[in-house]
């Protein structure tokens, strides 16, 4: 236990110290994993919209496969995109292997299958309620994509953090195809691996509270940004 | 009131305002037990004094090491498994091996030792201690350096390393490290990685000193004949000061907890083999 | 402004899993008075009001506006059996198909207010429009459906599980739109208001008309078996 106390206490003075590594290893994670869920939510949502509104012939079977893709091992995820990057692979000329690129790359492709599915679920069921009044009112197709994606808004967001949330813990990809490399590609979940390896119990445990604090914290925050909390419920 | 636009606006500047320039950078694959040995820490900020030169080190075993090299993802390779470097030389992959310098490996074990290891003489006789013993042995299982100097310790005696005292991990130095302390078993290390670990318990050192067990490092640059976007001119400047007298006193002085743990043994200023 | 009336069904047909469930029909329906739809249960009727807004599809035959498609699809309205609000404020729901059709916010706003003080609920404007009512939430179904000034407005079933004073008050809010120019088509289990409402009766039985004609006509004497039955009350197939 007391492994646990100590890794408290390690990260409550490498918080109010501001530790120069733990801020730059930190706003590293933000940097990556932000990014992805921007572009991830980007790509998942329109798609998820797209898919509920339009009817066309494979759509049961896109929407399988997106489902099955939330599941994608993202050690799998890191191993095809380290194919892709690597010097001798297809997109190699582009150098972007072991770069915070890379690792945006890999967690795009981990999170835009997540969001894009519990946003589908969500502008589905909307879409349910919805269909006989959007029909009977002439809605163009845009116009109901519209509609349910500001009605869904708050789903939408919860889809988003749920890719947030799996992006920032994501260790798997990002080890792959960052490296790891200190000052460059070094994000709280290589470094908590690497802090274990050393056998560095407690500054990994501490490591670990700033990540659990962090996503806490994003979490509040956007539900306090989008004041979705005070205006409660529909 | 604040705004929370503004909010969001002032975090995304945070997030982003991080510029990343580097004039010249050397990719170099790296061993685990030489990255846990902090040695690492110690030269990368000294090369990038002494020749403005971005060491970025990608930690990993020795057969990954290796593989990266091969596919043209680093610039040189910083790694200690004899037959793998020649081949990898020998097949073009990379131009030369440079010795640089040599730590050596130890047998980490219960303060008990239930093997008896503690009075062996010779690595043969602690390696058989262990085996007739059946006491648990932890190995690394993971194709590095480590494990490949393990396995060809345990063929050299003639040991079949089999049965449940054998236990194969797949893991890193640290992970395999962690696991003979919990489960309270011998393990082969680099002293490096043992010295700079923080989580001993019971575990202590109970054989060392034979030459058998000695670890030689060695730097190979990636060939360019193969992939010409790596920085040859910086791998040079890189191998040029961790041969340089600097370098080599500055490995030699590196010490944790009183101990030196590299014996620099770079001949000479040419860097052709 | 153009009439989009009368609606012209001519062997109308809609087919569900491959069977007919209505049709075929032919009827013009015209200007003034109120149409009501009567008839027992899984008679067809909702599938005969969504037929004639066009939401139902035809599996065959026609029906057709005075006008062009497009145009007459402007002039109509369609209120659910159980309403269908939108997850926002009572106000926004009622902006909506104005903000659809190009409007400014603040005209959007303007005469959804004043739509909503038709149906008596302006001051619940800024509530959020799941928390109302069932009496409310139809009212406010009904001004979304006003709002745009519809030539005609479909209802289905527009006060059924609703208490006395709804009802009344829905009446109300019906007939003054009739008096404003509203053609009404509607369904109802209430034979009472179905009497009060009605000008023109359609009797629906197995999804085909069974009778119709003029109201006074219809309640003073069915000329079917089958209606007369419905009208005592007793149980018809
Ligand atoms: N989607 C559907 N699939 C199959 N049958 C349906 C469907 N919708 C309605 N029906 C059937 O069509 C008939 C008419 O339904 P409806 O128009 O709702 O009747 P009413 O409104 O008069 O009660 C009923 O027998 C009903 O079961
Ligand atoms: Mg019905």
């Amino acid at each position: 236990m007391s492994e646990f106390w100590e890794g408290i206490s390690s990260a409550f003075w490498l918080i109010i110290t501001l530790d120069a590594d733990l801020v730059d290893i930190t706003i590293r994670s933000l940097q990556v994993t932000v990014t992805a869920v921007v572009i991830g939510a980007a790509l998942g949502i329109p798609l998820a919209a797209w898919l509920t509104v339009n009817r066309f012939r494979y759509r049961r079977t896109t929407v399988a496969i997106l489902n099955a893709l939330m599941g994608l091992p993202p050690v799998v995820v890191g191993l095809i995109v380290y194919l892709l990057l690597s010097r001798s692979g297809p997109f190699g000329v582009f150098g972007l292997l072991f770069t915070p690129t890379a690792m945006i790359i890999a967690q795009v492709i981990i999170v835009t299958p997540l969001i894009a599915s519990v946003a589908h679920q969500a502008l589905r069921d909307l879409w349910a309620d919805y269909h006989d009044l959007l029909i009977s009112l002439n809605t163009t197709r845009w116009q109901r994509i519209k509609t349910l994606a500001w009605d869904a808004r708050r789903s939408l967001l919860t889809a988003t953090l749920a890719g947030f949330g799996r992006a920032i813990g994501e260790i798997g990809a990002i080890m792959i195809v960052g490296g790891n490399i200190d000052h460059v590609t070094r994000v709280l979940t290589t470094a908590i691996a690497l802090e274990t390896s050393k056998g560095n119990f407690a500054l990994a445990l501490g490591l670990g509270f700033i990540l659990i604090g962090m996503a806490i914290a994003i979490n509040i925050a956007i539900h306090w940004v989008s004041g979705t909390e005070r205006r409660g419920r529909w | 009131m604040i705004r929370p636009s503004t909010i969001l606006a002032l975090a995304f500047t945070l997030i982003y305002a991080t510029a990343v320039s580097a004039e010249s950078v050397v990719r170099m694959a790296v061993t685990t037990s030489f990255h846990n040995s902090g040695l690492s820490d110690v030269l990368v900020p000294l090369i990038g004094e002494d020749t403005g030169i971005e060491v970025q080190l990608i930690v990993v075993g020795t057969g990954q090491a290796l593989r990266l090299g091969e596919a043209g993802d680093v610039d040189a390779v910083l790694v200690h498994s004899r037959a793998a470097e020649d081949k990898f030389v020998a097949a073009g992959f990379g131009t030369h091996r440079r010795e640089i310098m040599y730590n050596d490996f130890v047998i980490v074990g219960p303060s008990t030792d239930p093997a008896g290891v503690l009075a062996a003489e010779v690595i043969e006789t602690a390696l058989s201690g262990i085996s007739t013993s059946k006491s648990v042995f932890v190995s690394r299982g993971d194709d590095s350096g480590t494990h490949k100097r393990e396995l060809s310790l345990w063929s050299k005696i003639g040991v079949d390393v089999s049965g449940s005292w054998y236990r194969e991990l797949g893991s890193g130095m640290g992970a395999t490290l962690n696991t003979a302390s919990a489960m309270n078993a011998y393990t082969l290390t680099d002293r490096a990685s043992w010295l700079n670990f923080g989580n001993k318990r019971e575990l202590r050192i109970v054989f060392e000193g034979d030459p058998e067990l000695f670890n030689q490092y060695v730097f190979i640059p990636v060939n360019p004949d193969r992939h010409p976007h790596v920085n040859s001119d910086g791998v040079r400047l890189v191998e040029e000061w961790l041969v340089s007298a600097k370098g080599q006193t500055t490995i030699g002085s590196y010490m944790i907890d009183g101990q030196t743990l590299f014996v620099p043994n770079a001949q000479g200023n040419d860097s052709s083999d | 402004m153009v009439d989009i009336l009368p609606l012209t069904l001519s062997k109308a047909e809609v087919r569900r899993a491959g069977k007919p469930i209505l049709g075929p029909i032919d009827l013009a329906i015209t200007t003034g008075g109120a149409t009501m739809v009567l008839g027992p249960n899984g008679a067809g009727k909702t599938t005969f009001l969504k037929a004639c807004h066009g939401i139902a599809r035809l599996a065959s035959g026609g029906s057709d506006w005075a006008v062009e498609r497009s145009e007459a699809e402007l002039h109509q309205s369609y209120v659910f059996q159980s309403p269908i609000l939108l997850r926002r404020r009572v106000l926004a729901n009622v902006m909506y198909p104005l903000k659809l059709r190009g409007y400014s916010r603040s005209d959007a706003a303007d005469q959804a207010l004043s739509a909503l003080t038709n149906v008596g609920l302006a001051d619940a404007k800024d509530q959020m429009a799941h928390d109302l009512s069932g009496g409310e939430k139809q009212k406010l179904a009904i001004a979304r459906a006003l709002v745009t000034k519809p030539q005609v407005l479909f209802l289905d079933e527009p006060t059924a599980s609703l208490d006395g004073r709804s009802k009344r008050e829905i009446e109300a809010i019906l007939i003054a739109a009739q008096r404003d120019g509203t053609k009404l088509i509607m369904t109802t289990h209430d034979l009472g208001q179905a009497r009060r409402l009605a000008h023109h009766v359609v009797f629906l039985m197995h999804g085909k008309i069974h009778e119709e004609g003029l109201s006074e006509t219809f309640f003073a004497g069915p000329k079917t078996e089958a209606a007369q039955a419905f009208l005592k009350g007793d149980i018809v197939e």
